[in-house]
């Protein structure tokens, strides 16, 4: 389990990158990890197909934190179709270590937020939240 | 909610290592070659042989259906499902076998309760009084009556070690609208035992029903209902050796006969006709379907080991670990602990956090030392908005628990201070 804790994932936890509130962002989305209490806002600046601008605000695991500080760096100009197009295999071979089953939802809470920013989303559409809440809640 | 620890003079009596040798799982390895620690027991507990063996003797030799057949393996199982409800019955101190009521789980024992009692006697404008220790099970069924029936939650805070703010608790029996009070014996997520029999006196001189969720007491102390004198008490097997699926509802007979069954269907009706049903006797009455018999008997067997090792030594070795871990964690710069800082009015329950890493963080590092913990909420989010943290890292201890496992977890911080360079 020290291959999850690489140097790379501690540094974007204890550095991340492209953190704090986006001046002008045109597209906002918030969302949070009920098993770990991970949060993350992520915020796009949209100019037309363009994603000019990007920064996050969270708290949680440092798995959700790089994962989320990773992204960001990624993604800042790319059109939003590539935007949208990042599925969670991509945010896996981002983070390029082994991710338990339980710690799955900490790594795509990122990829979560961005496509609800990207795809301008005010809450999540169908039951992803309620199911997640479940598996949490299992003491 | 940071603590100072002081020493304390705790001893224990067990014969640990007699004891671990009746636990098959904790011989296991993981990660290669490190011997598993398990400190997760407020989740679950391990299962020892005696428990196992009781289970496939049913399955290998008699198992039938209970209560139905004439023949010699249905007989054989009910009498054992029967006994175990007798064990279960002395093991609390009700004076009734009928006044238990087995259940999956203490949920399904407070939901029992919610559904049935609740519905009946909680109307528009009564309190429910609830505390920010509740583990959810025992707060949402209150809290979707209250929005069912239009009543009223009152929730009593902690001090800062976690102790329940008695002054609010007698404040809101004072108004005389408290119709039940929910509260758990036994805090899950910080360790502290609340004074339940005080607590259930002062509530019955209000007027008020109580119903206490001791999930977390039944396991690691004895627990007499006849002296607590409550009106409900709920609890689960699986956290005391028992296997999952296994559970009772204690309630007074009298109080239970007044009640509506909770689930219909079979084995829990005397005559069935098109027009009308009447019921079982107690405690079948709230039985319906095929009882988790094998799970019942599994929980009698574990309720024989208890007894055998001794639930006050049990209670004594539990603290006698809590006494041990608390002052080698408070000397480890960046632990913040929460809960009670002495050993009075708790059991071993330990929540801390380790400052620059988050809980999750903390428990992966010490899956891969072999150290498994609870990292996360705890089903205790109003606990942990009280404590103002997202999610504690807790360390639960039970019988099988050693000092020596105590030293690995204290090492598995340190692996894990260095991982993150804290």
């Amino acid at each position: 389990m020290d291959d999850m804790y690489r140097d790379y994932i501690l540094d974007h936890y204890k550095n991340p990158r492209n953190s704090g509130e986006l001046p002008g962002a045109t597209n906002t989305y918030h969302d949070t990890n009920p098993l770990c209490g991970d949060e993350i806002t992520m915020s796009l600046l949209i100019d037309g197909d363009n994603v000019k601008d990007v920064r996050f605000q969270g708290r949680g695991c440092a798995i959700s934190q790089a994962s989320a500080s990773i992204l960001t760096e990624e993604i800042k100009g790319k059109t939003l179709t590539e935007v949208r197009a990042i599925d969670r295999q991509h945010i896996l071979e981002n983070l390029g270590i082994p991710i338990s089953p339980a710690r799955i939802k900490c790594a795509l809470l990122s990829l979560k937020t961005l496509k609800g920013a990207a795809w301008g989303l005010s809450e999540w559409p169908g039951d992803d939240k309620a199911a997640g809440t479940a598996r949490a809640n299992g003491e | 909610m940071a603590v100072t620890v002081r020493a304390t003079g705790a001893t224990s009596r067990l014969d640990v290592a007699r004891i671990r040798a009746d636990f098959p799982v904790l011989a296991q390895k993981v990660h290669g070659d490190k011997p598993v620690v398990y400190l997760d027991n407020a989740a679950t507990s391990q299962k020892p042989r005696q428990v196992i063996d009781a289970m496939r003797d049913v399955f290998e030799t008699h198992n039938a259906n209970i209560h139905r057949g004439v023949y010699e393996f249905s007989e054989r199982t009910t009498a054992e499902f029967e006994g175990a409800r007798e064990k279960t019955a002395r093991f609390i101190n009700a004076s009734d076998a009928r006044e238990v009521v087995f259940v999956r789980n203490a949920t399904e024992g407070v939901n029992l309760v919610a559904y049935t009692w609740g519905r009946e006697h909680i109307k528009a404008g009564d309190r429910i009084v609830s505390t920010v220790l509740e583990h959810h099970s025992n707060f949402v069924p209150w809290q979707q009556l209250a929005k069912d029936v239009g009543a009223e939650i009152v929730m009593i805070d902690v001090d800062d070690e976690g102790r329940l703010r008695r002054d609010q608790y007698t404040a809101a029996l004072a108004t005389g609208r408290v119709k039940l009070v929910a509260i758990t014996a036994t805090s899950n997520g910080l360790g502290t035992v609340l004074p339940v029999k005080e607590l259930v006196a002062e509530a019955k001189a209000a007027g008020a029903s109580v119903l206490v969720d001791a999930a977390q007491a039944v396991p690691h102390q004895r627990v007499d209902v006849s002296d607590i004198g409550c009106d409900f008490l709920v609890f689960s097997g699986h956290k005391m050796l028992a296997p999952p699926g296994s559970g009772a509802v204690w309630a007074p007979a009298a109080l239970l006969e007044r009640m509506r069954p909770f689930l219909y269907g079979g084995d829990m009706i005397a005559k069935v006709t098109v027009a009308e049903t009447t019921w079982n006797e107690l405690p079948w009455k709230f039985e319906a379907g095929t009882s988790s018999y094998v799970d019942a008997i599994g929980l009698g067997a574990a309720i024989d080991y208890l007894e055998a090792v001794g639930m006050d030594q049990i209670h004594e070795h539990e603290l006698f670990l809590t006494g041990y871990l608390l002052p080698r964690l408070a000397d480890i710069a960046g632990v913040t602990i929460y809960g009670p800082k002495t050993l009075e009015d708790r059991v071993g329950v330990v929540s801390f956090n380790i400052e620059g890493i988050h809980p999750h963080d903390v428990a992966t590092i010490f899956d891969s030392e072999g150290v498994c913990v609870r990292a996360g909420h705890h089903c205790n989010q109003l606990l942990m908005a009280r404590l103002n943290v997202p999610a504690t890292t807790r360390a639960s201890f039970y019988l099988y628990n050693t000092t020596e496992e105590c030293d690995r977890l204290v090492d598995a911080i340190g692996r894990a201070k260095k991982v993150f360079g804290v």
